[in-house]
């Protein structure tokens, strides 16, 4: 490959008070690109954008990141693909890795394209699985809603390679605290600033309970629920177990529950240690979503259902006939 | 409002698991036996969306799609849905193209369609997953993209107001035209053809363009689309889990026994 070593485009959230931090999945990218960097010979650098988020830079570097990059302004504040671009492309330039990697997360499914695009290279996006043969990278993606695992190489092995990485699939970085960071600044762009499109408001959905994404136990309704007046039988089971609540897309798609709930291929991935899924028939893409939980429980009253075939343990009846007795048997067992 | 939708014919997710197989050669999916293809989900929400705007402001509905000829039929049910024109982009990299080949070869045909307000396409394609090409297209273009939508408003004669779905609920972004919007599901569900419009499309005549009858645009390559990645090889994992069935005398003693077990399982 031409270039040298992997540059990881950091992930950041900008919580309530306006501040930025940096997510964990940057450290799991910088996990595998140390990985990467290591087995071709080069350096691990990361790309920090944002605003008032050069503060991170010695976090990142404890991971194992030299040098940092950083884009730090206040155009920088709320994550704009039209501004990202031009400064992460910048940082590219400056860097000349022979790998990039982002997250697969919303922002890296239109910062990955938008980057690979103006660079002119390939892109395989949510890729499980990334190793160096023969001086090319391998890059391995879920398909066909993950009936099926797909390996991909570029044509030209001199061109940037550039994935996007499932969140929660590789190791994070090790490391803690801060370290003394070789930072280096990025030249913002003069374009930066003329967006053509422009965040008006932000809208949480109302939702109790842990987030979905980090939540340890899951307990998920589908289409074999009924309809939103049965939701509760859900919600209750969850309140009991102090979990987070999920559904599947058909549920979603319904307007029963607000999207934000949805695990799956285009939802959230979820890996939590035990999942429920009630009324769950077992989709692909359902499945693509929560097969990283460590134990997979199913309630469904057909027997021969596809979720079975993936959970460690089951259930077959009506749902509503087993979840009272489930759920209080659970409330005893926990007091 | 002149909209254009790219639409993708794929294979129907919707069989079961047991039907799906990988050809020996590792390389492409056995098409099961006595399914049609269809029109990508997400992009018949792309159109749904284009044709409620079409009927609330006026304008017209171009589809166009990079496939096989076999990509006709999608073509035409979307003109039986209420679209105005289709075009279809036919050349020999389809057998092998990636999401750079597709954005590539969509992007210089809507160059050479000319006119529009809005560039739309579903988030992603259910049989690569791959989620590129809009914004892809968007990039070759120099255009805004925003996605995944679950709603448009029109608020302006170059504007509209849309909710970018994320995971704690949504942004409200405007958004200055031309540009390309990506759907999500929660925009609603697709129609059904009236049969009015099924005879339509029977009839409709559908150009047919390959790469040398499109512009080269300098940021997409030379005149012949080349795709940048290999797929080197397409397979499934074995998967081995046995599931436990926990019996009971009543439904009652089902869910009761349930929980002992994952107690006794040190789950809960």
């Amino acid at each position: 490959m031409a270039g040298n070593g992997v540059l990881v485009v950091a992930e950041t959230t900008v919580g309530a008070n306006g501040s930025a931090t940096v997510s964990p999945v940057t450290f799991e990218l910088l996990g595998i690109g140390k990985k990467l960097a290591a087995s071709s010979g080069g350096k691990l650098s990361v790309v920090l954008v944002g605003s008032g988020v050069k503060a991170q830079a010695g976090e990142l570097a404890a991971r194992g990141a030299d040098p940092v990059y950083v884009a730090d302004a206040p155009e920088l504040g709320n994550y704009v693909a039209e501004t990202y671009v031009p400064v992460v492309v910048a940082a590219v330039e400056q860097a000349d890795p022979a790998i990039v990697l982002l997250a697969h997360t919303l922002t890296g499914r239109e910062l990955g394209p938008r980057v690979a695009f103006r660079l002119g290279s390939g892109l395989v996006t949510d890729v499980t699985n990334l190793a160096i043969e023969n001086g090319a990278l391998v890059m391995t993606k879920p398909v066909y809603g993950g009936n099926a695992l797909a390996e991909y190489v570029a044509n030209d092995t001199d061109a940037i390679q550039i994935a996007t990485v499932r969140p929660r699939v590789f190791e994070p970085a090790e490391g803690s605290g801060a370290a003394q960071a070789k930072v280096v600044d990025v030249a913002i762009p003069a374009e930066v600033g003329s967006a053509k499109a422009k965040v008006v408001e932000t809208v949480r959905a109302a939702t109790e309970g842990p987030r979905l994404k980090d939540a340890k136990v899951i307990v998920s309704g589908g289409r074999g629920v009924g309809g939103p007046d049965n939701w509760h039988y859900v919600d209750e089971l969850a309140q009991a177990l102090g979990g987070a609540v999920g559904a599947s897309r058909a549920v979603t798609d319904a307007g029963w529950v607000p999207s934000t709930l949805q695990v799956g291929l285009t939802g959230t991935t979820v890996t939590p240690d035990l999942y429920i899924a009630v009324g769950i028939s077992g989709a692909v893409q359902h499945l693509a979503g929560m097969t990283g939980s460590r134990n997979i429980v199913a309630i469904n009253r057909d027997a021969d259902a596809n979720i079975f075939k993936h959970a460690r343990y089951g259930a077959v009846g009506d749902y509503k006939q087993i979840l009272p007795a489930f759920t209080d048997r659970i409330k005893e067992l926990r007091k | 409002m002149y909209i254009i939708v790219t639409l993708k014919q794929v294979a129907d997710p919707d069989i079961s698991p047991n039907l799906f197989k990988i050809d020996p050669s590792g390389k492409k999916v056995v098409p099961p036996q006595g399914v049609a293809p269809i029109m990508n989900g997400y992009d018949a929400n792309a159109l749904e969306a284009a044709l409620k705007l079409k009927e609330a402001h006026g304008g017209t509905v171009t589809v166009i799609s990079f496939g096989p000829a076999a990509a006709r039929d999608t073509l035409k049910r979307a003109i039986a849905m209420g679209a105005d024109s289709a075009v279809l982009v036919d050349d020999p990299v389809v057998e092998n193209a990636d999401s750079w080949a597709s954005a590539s070869a969509l992007a210089r045909a809507i160059q050479k369609i000319g006119n529009y307000d809005l560039i739309m396409s579903g988030r992603q394609a259910s049989d690569t997953d791959a989620g590129q090409t809009p914004f892809g297209i968007a990039e070759l273009l120099g255009l805004p993209a925003v996605g995944p939508i679950g709603k448009i408003d029109v608020t302006g004669d170059k504007q509209v107001r849309v909710q970018r779905l994320n995971e704690d609920g949504y942004q409200v972004v405007d958004v200055q035209l031309p540009a390309v919007l990506v759907v999500s599901s929660e925009i609603g569900e697709p129609r059904y053809p009236p049969l009015r419009g099924i005879m339509a499309a029977g009839r409709a005549q559908i150009p047919v363009w390959s790469s040398a009858d499109l512009p080269v645009i300098a940021s997409a390559g030379g005149q012949q689309i080349q795709p940048k990645l290999t797929l080197r090889r397409l397979y499934q994992e074995a998967r081995e889990t046995t599931c436990e069935i926990v019996q009971g005398e009543t439904p009652q003693d089902v869910g009761r026994a349930l929980a002992d077990k994952l107690r006794e399982a040190k789950l809960i």
